[in-house]
């Protein structure tokens, strides 16, 4: 079963899994309640993972535990129940710390999501940094949330927004890439994998070319952290920003990761209780790091949730995860491929486990509502990331994308509906 | 539980594959552009209003066969209308689409289009089934920005 054990993806070396560690997609399951019930009388079968995972109830408990026993606001009161729920709060940036192998957890920075976490980049870093005739470097596949903070720093500061363009697989042309480092580069920023393709970028090589020129280079890996272990270490990127609700944690939390030294140099984003630590109305001296990025009450119970969501994902090993999905991807992409009239868009050689396809005479839309009659969930649309529609020359796509309670099973019934969409539209 | 057939029906599908009035026409002087930013419909209605009538209507672009359909069936619908009539006909299509009775006073009928009150068992589609009607009531207007759903 473990077809990719051992692969070397770019940045991890997946480990072999244990001799005899069966990876049991039932029991996985059982974790979560949302997977029990039944959608439109049929059985629920949840493929739109790369919009959002869903919960298990271990994340769930221990929400609910902490509004139920230790529900206080952090950093600030002296009493038991605000020293508890400050324990968890950092208990939580430790863990993802440890998830991503930070250096320091002063290097983490609470954000409510990648979203966010990139805004605070090209806010902070970026309005220091880029200035008018500079450019500021991504790819043709980036989600819109990974082009458009980088285009409003670029209208506001009279700087360009250059774009490394994909192949006809959906995979990142190095050599272009590189061509357009130059010497008015200030920030790369680019996804790890990506939503609507699955393409796995080669980020090792990226952050490499970048920084031989002396270029810092942001990561999005919203799609990537479910996905493959991260060792933001090890691949030297100077951020990296993803989303708690896609790995499987609540919705409103996510990180930020940044090289200390960085972000000790950036201006504070927002200004507010916590990032302070001293207010005249004369002058303000700003918190240390991570405080400093965190203005106002932060979503505690966010953070306790991600802390449950990244343990479960430890537990089940991330490795092991990557080898079920693969599984589920090589499968579906062999069962969809062999129905008439369909066509995968994104056939990178390294992808994660997602399936972006259209039909033949059949508009995406159709294609979901059909699928939403038998339990079916999909995403169709153009996934925020219209560019990468307009170099397909497609106005969307359906895309199913995995998670590690998903089955060969449930594939089978994604073939199965689409054979069903086939003959409403026949 | 609603059925699939209820909301595609045979006119329906048949109206998504050969579309009619799908086209441009030359002499147009009335014109606008309708965008569904959910699913990525894209359609521009192209209107020969004179004298107050719609002499001539036709649209192009690309969408679900909810949206292409009924931009279709509208062309057939409104040709030869005022626009007070056009008006009134959106309004009692827009009705059947989302299930509400119709308004006192307006209870005309909506001939071949009532093949789309099936819409309203799917509420996320009313807005692909409204796409083309909205576009041409900023078209009437002359609306020089491109209107959207959201």
């Amino acid at each position: 079963m473990a077809t990719v054990a051992g692969r070397k993806l770019d940045g991890q070396l997946l480990e072999v899994p244990q001799a005899g560690s069966r990876f049991d997609v039932q029991a996985y399951r059982r974790d979560f309640p949302i997977l029990q019930q039944s959608i439109r009388g049929k059985a629920l079968v949840y493929l739109d993972n790369a919009a959002t995972s869903q919960k298990p109830r271990a994340v769930l408990e221990a929400m609910d535990r902490y509004y139920e026993t230790t529900n206080a606001n952090i950093h600030r009161g002296v009493h038991f129940l605000s020293e508890h729920a400050t324990l968890e709060h950092e208990a939580a940036r430790a863990a993802a710390q440890q998830f991503l192998n930070a250096g320091h957890a002063r290097e983490i920075i609470f954000v409510r999501g990648a979203t966010e976490g990139i805004n605070l980049v090209a806010s902070s870093y970026g309005r220091a940094h880029v200035g008018a005739g500079d450019e500021v470097l991504l790819s043709a596949m980036e989600h819109h949330s990974n082009i458009v903070p980088w285009q409003m720093l670029c209208e506001e500061k009279g700087a360009r927004l250059r774009v490394a363009p994909i192949d006809d697989r959906g995979e990142l042309i190095l050599e272009e890439f590189e061509k357009l480092l130059g010497p008015r580069t200030k920030i790369v920023a680019m996804a790890h994998v990506s939503n609507a393709l699955g393409t796995i970028n080669p980020v090792r090589r990226i952050v490499e070319m970048a920084h031989q020129r002396g270029i810092p280079v942001l990561l999005d890996g919203a799609q990537a952290v479910p996905h493959l272990a991260v060792d933001v270490q090890s691949l030297d990127c100077d951020f990296y920003v993803f989303s708690g609700h896609k790995v499987y944690g609540p919705t409103g939390i996510g990180v930020l990761y940044g090289k200390s030294a960085l972000l000790e140099a950036m201006p504070p984003y927002q200004g507010g209780g916590d990032m302070i630590s001293s207010v005249t109305f004369e002058k303000t001296t700003y918190n240390t790091l991570p405080f400093k990025f965190e203005a106002g009450t932060p979503d505690i119970a966010g953070a306790i949730g991600l802390r449950a969501a990244l343990d479960y994902v430890r537990e089940a090993g991330l490795a092991r995860i990557a080898a079920h999905e693969h599984e589920l991807l090589e499968y579906g992409t062999r069962a969809l491929s062999a129905i008439p009239g369909v066509r995968l868009i994104g056939t990178a050689r390294e992808k994660a486990a997602v399936i972006s396809f259209v039909m033949e005479g059949v508009h995406p839309h159709d294609i979901g509502t059909i699928l939403d009659r038998e339990g079916i969930a999909i995403r169709t649309g153009h996934h925020c990331a219209q560019p990468v529609m307009q170099r397909f020359g497609i106005p969307a796509t359906a895309r199913a994308s995995f998670a590690l309670y998903n089955t060969t099973g449930e594939v089978d019934a994604l073939a199965h509906g689409i054979r069903k969409v086939h003959e409403v539209f026949s | 539980m609603s059925d699939l057939g209820d909301l595609y029906q045979d006119q329906i599908l048949e109206h998504n594959k050969s579309p009619r009035n799908f086209r441009k026409i030359e002499t147009a002087n009335h014109e606008a552009e309708g965008y569904n930013p959910l699913c990525g419909d894209h359609f521009t209605v192209y209107l020969d209003f004179q004298d107050g009538k719609i002499r001539d209507i036709s649209f192009l672009g690309s969408g679900c066969a909810i949206s292409k359909a009924s931009a279709s069936m509208m062309t057939q619908a409104l040709k030869g209308k005022t626009r007070e009539e056009a008006e009134q006909f959106f309004d009692r299509f827009h009705r059947l689409v989302t299930g509400r009775p119709p308004a006192n006073g307006n209870q005309g009928e909506l001939g071949k289009l009532t093949v789309f009150g099936g819409v309203s068992e799917f509420p996320m589609r009313v807005k692909c089934a409204t796409l083309a009607w909205h576009t041409l009531l900023a078209a009437l207007k002359e609306q020089k920005d491109p209107v959207t759903t959201e």
